[in-house]
């Protein structure tokens, strides 16, 4: 039993690096343009983004990135309670948040191009508009599916509407709304990455447009690796809040097993 | 707030909740119209919903549109098969083997939360400005979660199940393919659910951004045209492809899981 741990343990490890490694292997010497050497796309990523870029490209992208994405997470909490509230008000708007979800996203870009132009706060709504629905629809989901008992008990001993708002209708729909924030979250990175590619001055999807028309290769592929850090990182950083806040629901559930 | 009644009262206004979502449809639509036409915004820029609906009607009759309809709709379907079979076969696999899934976790947990969109440059430098990049990256993005719903569902099938199965004297191949998978498929339907979203996005975003014939294209020009009604009436189209196409695996899960004893109470 335990040495069929280490082997999982081990493979769990070693893959990773055996498919680095047979990347670097198959293109150091293939010196195939749209693939290059691995050292050369580190180097590149190590001089290019951990240099002067990120100022310029990096803290735009994130600064879009966040604020748009906090921007639709406060509309969107605040009006799925109201809809999670009400029953009728759930049911008039349900065929037009249903519409809305159902839109392509980039469906949108040009809308905010046109309404908006191309500044930040044109990315930034755009990132909002999309971000609002996987979080809307979750916490209607989440406030809607409180047991009715916790609000009946709450009413019989007189407890306030704020302290059964804060204390019990938000922190029984959070598991809900945190679902939604993480659909969001990765949702806001591919809207700020579409939006730079198709029209800004700086931010990391600019610069590895850039990179692209100028059939710089290396510093592209850089570029990508860093999004796919960026986004991973974001997720990682939600994740690890969410297992914060959340502490006493796994607590609860953990001990109800 | 009706919320903090002890019991429901019955409904006793004058709309009933069938009509709920057809007034409530309306009623936002009238706003907008009214709204779009009160001036504050110039209708350059956002056209009155009746115009947006108009000009749609209009755009069915030229055979442009259709033509775009169908290049966006076999793209993304074609994407949307070579995903779930990978990701199944994945899946399956994955879920079946501890050792696989040790193997190969990291990496799929590392390439997971990269925005597939990120690869578009690298995807059109590779392969072109063609279909075969729309469906590669499509395909790609939509694998994730059909990949990642099947090895929840095969580790969410229960133990009981299988210890039955086996104490039958049930191979491993069969328990595989009798147990397991049929009790995977909720899960391994929601993921294909979401893939089929995830598609129509990649494949409408590769149409926008890079121009790749499709519904995505024809947006594309319309706004480059100044064509401001017509774009607004294709995103509207775009939305409607969504939205019908959600509805129409939403029923299909329906129709094809009936039997499946979780299936009756909710979706996972």
């Amino acid at each position: 039993m335990k040495s069929s741990r280490i082997i999982l343990i081990t493979l769990e490890i070693v893959t990773p690096l055996l498919l680095i490694l047979a990347y670097a292997l198959w293109a150091g010497p293939r010196g195939d343009f749209f693939f290059p050497s691995l050292d050369k796309i580190l180097s590149t990523f190590w001089h290019d983004w951990l240099g002067g870029l990120v100022a310029t490209d990096i803290v735009p992208s994130l600064y879009r990135t966040l604020a748009g994405f906090a921007l639709a997470a406060v509309l969107a909490i605040a009006l799925g309670i109201v809809l999670g509230l009400s029953r009728r008000a759930r049911i008039a708007t349900a065929p037009l948040v249903e519409f809305f979800r159902a839109l392509p996203p980039p469906a949108l870009l040009p809308l905010t191009i046109l309404v908006l132009g191309v500044g930040d706060t044109a990315k930034i709504m755009l990132i909002a508009l999309v971000c609002v629905f996987p979080i809307l629809l979750n916490t209607i989901a989440g406030v809607a599916g409180l047991d009715p008992t916790l609000r009946d008990t709450a009413r019989v001993y007189h407890i306030s509407r704020a302290d059964v708002l804060f204390r019990i209708i938000i922190p029984a729909a959070l598991p809900a709304i945190f679902a939604g924030l993480r659909t969001s979250l990765s949702l806001a990175v591919i809207m700020m990455v579409i939006s730079e590619f198709v029209a800004a001055t700086n931010g990391i999807g600019f610069s590895i447009w850039q990179a692209k028309r100028l059939f710089d290769i290396p510093s592209m592929w850089a570029g990508i690796i860093l999004l796919g850090i960026v986004g991973y990182t974001l997720n990682m950083i939600l994740v690890g809040i969410e297992s914060i806040v959340l502490r006493w629901h796994r607590g609860a559930r953990a001990a109800a097993r | 707030m009706s919320a903090q009644t002890l019991t429901e009262k019955p409904a006793n206004s004058i709309v009933p909740d069938r009509l709920l979502p057809w007034v409530g449809s309306a009623a936002f639509i009238l706003a907008v119209e009214i709204f779009a036409r009160s001036g504050f915004i110039s209708q350059q820029f956002f056209p009155a919903p009746s115009t947006m609906a108009i000009t749609l009607v209009g755009q069915f009759a030229s055979p442009r549109f259709w033509i775009a309809v169908w290049n966006t709709l076999w793209t993304w379907a074609l994407s949307l098969a070579i995903a779930a079979v990978l990701g199944i076969a994945f899946g399956i696999v994955m879920g079946a083997s501890k050792y696989l899934y040790a193997a190969l976790r990291l990496i799929v947990e590392f390439l997971r939360p990269i925005p597939s969109v990120a690869l578009i440059p690298a995807v059109i430098l590779v392969i072109g400005v063609n279909f075969e990049s729309k469906i590669f990256l499509a395909a790609f993005a939509a694998f994730w979660p059909v990949l990642i719903q099947t090895i929840y569902g095969m580790h969410d099938v229960e133990p009981v199940a299988l210890d039955t199965a086996r104490s039958f004297g049930i191979g491993p191949a069969q328990r595989l393919i009798r147990v397991a998978v049929p009790l995977a498929l909720p899960f391994i339907a929601t993921g294909i659910r979401v893939g089929s979203a995830v598609a129509l996005i990649i494949v409408v975003t590769m149409e926008i951004v890079v121009g790749i014939p499709g519904l995505g294209e024809l947006i594309l020009v319309a706004r480059q045209g100044a064509n401001v009604e017509v774009a607004y009436a294709l995103i509207l189209a775009s939305g409607l492809l969504g939205w019908g196409l959600n509805t129409l695996f939403a029923l299909l899960e329906e129709k094809l899981l009936f039997w499946h004893p979780s299936f009756r109470k909710t979706a996972p």
